[in-house]
């Protein structure tokens, strides 16, 4: 196990780049989907409000 | 009545996407689970980089997915200015910010994979620097489509500036390939070649269909995301239109 | 054509009772080129080697500066408008436009450089090339810009916005600017870089007015 996680010297390297790449597509993932979640309920709030002052 | 012409195209889309997302998402778990899984264990050490080459399997699809993103960006952008397409539109500001992420991405690791192999976190190989100057390109768009109060004029604006950069990418790669051949440093290792080891291609393979199915994903979340926004948009101005 | 040449000249008459502004634009473009010997300091060697990127990177940065006005005043004033609804189609409008520019911030820039060559040590061998250099590459930096200056009309932050569009554009001309002149300094071979300049050129010729029309018209809708 600890000789896979050195990658033969290259961990330094190797994990961080990994990392990172999880890293940012999660994060990309997260705020497009936060977003949806945000506007969808915006809309929702909007048209209630229409409904109600019909 | 143009209105509502304009509201039969993204509604028969919402429901289209509600299918793909799913979909997109288990490829994109399933070929992840298999691709890291090879990345790390079924795959061979390069025998002149040795478990550093490791990074190639991020770092390669990364690249794949930059000028993927950038060609789809296009061809939606042209799409959009031809036949104002409703969803080219929307396709193509959503793609923008995951392009870029993609083109950092490979940016990030190729440094990262750089500074055992060259001994210098940053070469200006050809490669690298026409990459750079990929993600110049996809922060000016986001930038140009941020800077409007008026999603229309943003939308047009930004369109033919994808157009125009995509023409100048292979003028820009060509340039930088002459400018690198003048200057050539000295250490630079060949990258690549004519024959990759099936058993170093196929990871690499697998991990270029989990990118493309984790695009696809979260562009349908975005695109759900842009389409919504217009119906809020258009709520609101019915509001203050004595609505 | 006769609508042609007097677009230009109005411009250019603009320019003219402004006065300043090439002015203040060939002035930028030497104060930025004698900030390197201040930041690498006067080494005669390092300078000589700098000479011909430092002239072509800001030849661009001052070609940048003066773009935003390129058809930011007329939007503004309604005149644009007119522009567009007269006999002359707006690709050749903006190709007067481009002329006039080219004419105010391109052409003074040209005679400043060997100037500045003479400051920044650069061998007498590149003063030609440079100048042959500058003639080809500037004419396509103001037609690519002009894509830029007309996308951002209207827009939020339209300066800074502009230079990011532009300046990732501008570096095909950058490289073989540079490249020309260096290769007559060095001794190699320096007309292949121009021809290709030339092809940049005929190149943007073609294509930027179309861009640059399409960009107007969105921005007048």
């Amino acid at each position: 196990m600890n000789e896979f996680l050195e990658m033969g010297g290259y961990a330094a390297f190797v994990w961080p780049a990994y990392g990172l790449s999880a890293g940012v597509l999660v994060v990309i993932a997260w705020l497009s989907i936060r977003d949806l979640k945000n506007t969808q309920n915006t809309f929702e709030k909007l048209s209630g409000e229409k409904e109600k002052s019909k | 009545m143009a209105d509502l012409h304009r509201f039969a195209n993204p509604t028969r889309f919402l429901k289209l996407a509600g299918i793909i997302q799913p979909w997109a998402l288990a490829v994109f778990l399933l070929s992840i689970t298999v691709g890291l899984y090879m990345a790390f264990f079924t795959a061979p050490a390069d025998y002149q980089q040795g478990e550093s080459a490791r990074i190639m399997y991020v770092h390669v699809p990364a690249a794949w997915m930059a000028m993927f993103c950038y060609t789809v960006m296009a061809v939606a952008s042209a799409v959009s200015l031809i036949w104002k397409h409703p969803l080219a539109d929307v396709s193509a500001r959503a793609t923008a910010p995951i392009g870029a992420a993609f083109t950092f991405l490979s940016l990030a690791t190729g440094s990262l994979w750089g500074k055992p192999m060259w001994g210098t976190w940053w070469v200006w190989d050809a490669r690298l620097t026409s990459v750079l100057v990929l993600l110049f390109l996809y922060i000016g768009y986001m930038a140009l489509q941020g800077a409007f109060d008026d999603r229309v004029r943003a939308a047009k604006a930004s369109a033919i500036l994808a157009l125009v950069g995509f023409v100048n990418v292979p003028i820009i790669k060509f340039s930088v390939d002459w400018w690198n051949t003048l200057h050539q440093p000295a250490s630079v290792i060949k990258m690549g070649g004519s024959s990759i080891h099936p058993s170093m291609l196929w990871p690499l393979l697998i991990m270029a269909i989990a990118f493309k199915a984790y695009y696809v994903w979260v562009l349908m979340v975005r695109m759900r995301q842009e389409l919504v926004a217009n119906k809020v948009r258009i709520l609101r101005l019915k509001q203050v239109h004595g609505g | 054509m006769k609508q042609f040449v007097f677009l230009v000249r109005r411009d250019l008459n603009l320019a003219f009772r402004q006065g300043m502004d090439s002015l203040l634009v060939v002035v930028f473009f030497i104060i930025a080129v004698v900030l390197f010997p201040f930041g690498v300091g006067p080494e005669p060697g390092t300078l000589a080697r700098i000479a011909a990127g430092v002239i072509w990177v800001a030849a661009l940065l001052s070609t940048m500066l003066s773009l935003e006005r390129l058809f930011q005043i007329d939007y503004d004033d309604g005149s644009l408008e007119l522009l567009a609804l007269s006999s002359l189609p707006l690709e050749v409008t903006v190709l007067a436009k481009v002329t006039a520019h080219w004419i105010t911030s391109g052409l003074p820039l040209i005679v400043a450089a060997p100037v500045l060559a003479v400051l920044m040590q650069m061998d007498s061998d590149g003063f030609m090339v440079l100048i042959v250099a500058l003639l080809l590459g500037t004419p396509s930096l103001s037609l690519i810009g002009a894509i830029g200056a007309a996308l951002i009309l209207g827009s939020r932050r339209g300066g800074v916005l502009l230079s990011l569009l532009v300046l990732p554009l501008y570096i095909p001309v950058l490289i073989f600017g540079v490249s020309a002149v260096d290769g007559a300094i060095g001794g190699y071979e320096f007309k292949a870089q121009l021809l290709i300049l030339g092809g940049f050129f005929i190149g943007t010729l073609a294509l930027a007015p179309w861009a640059g029309a399409g960009g107007l018209r969105q921005a007048l809708e």
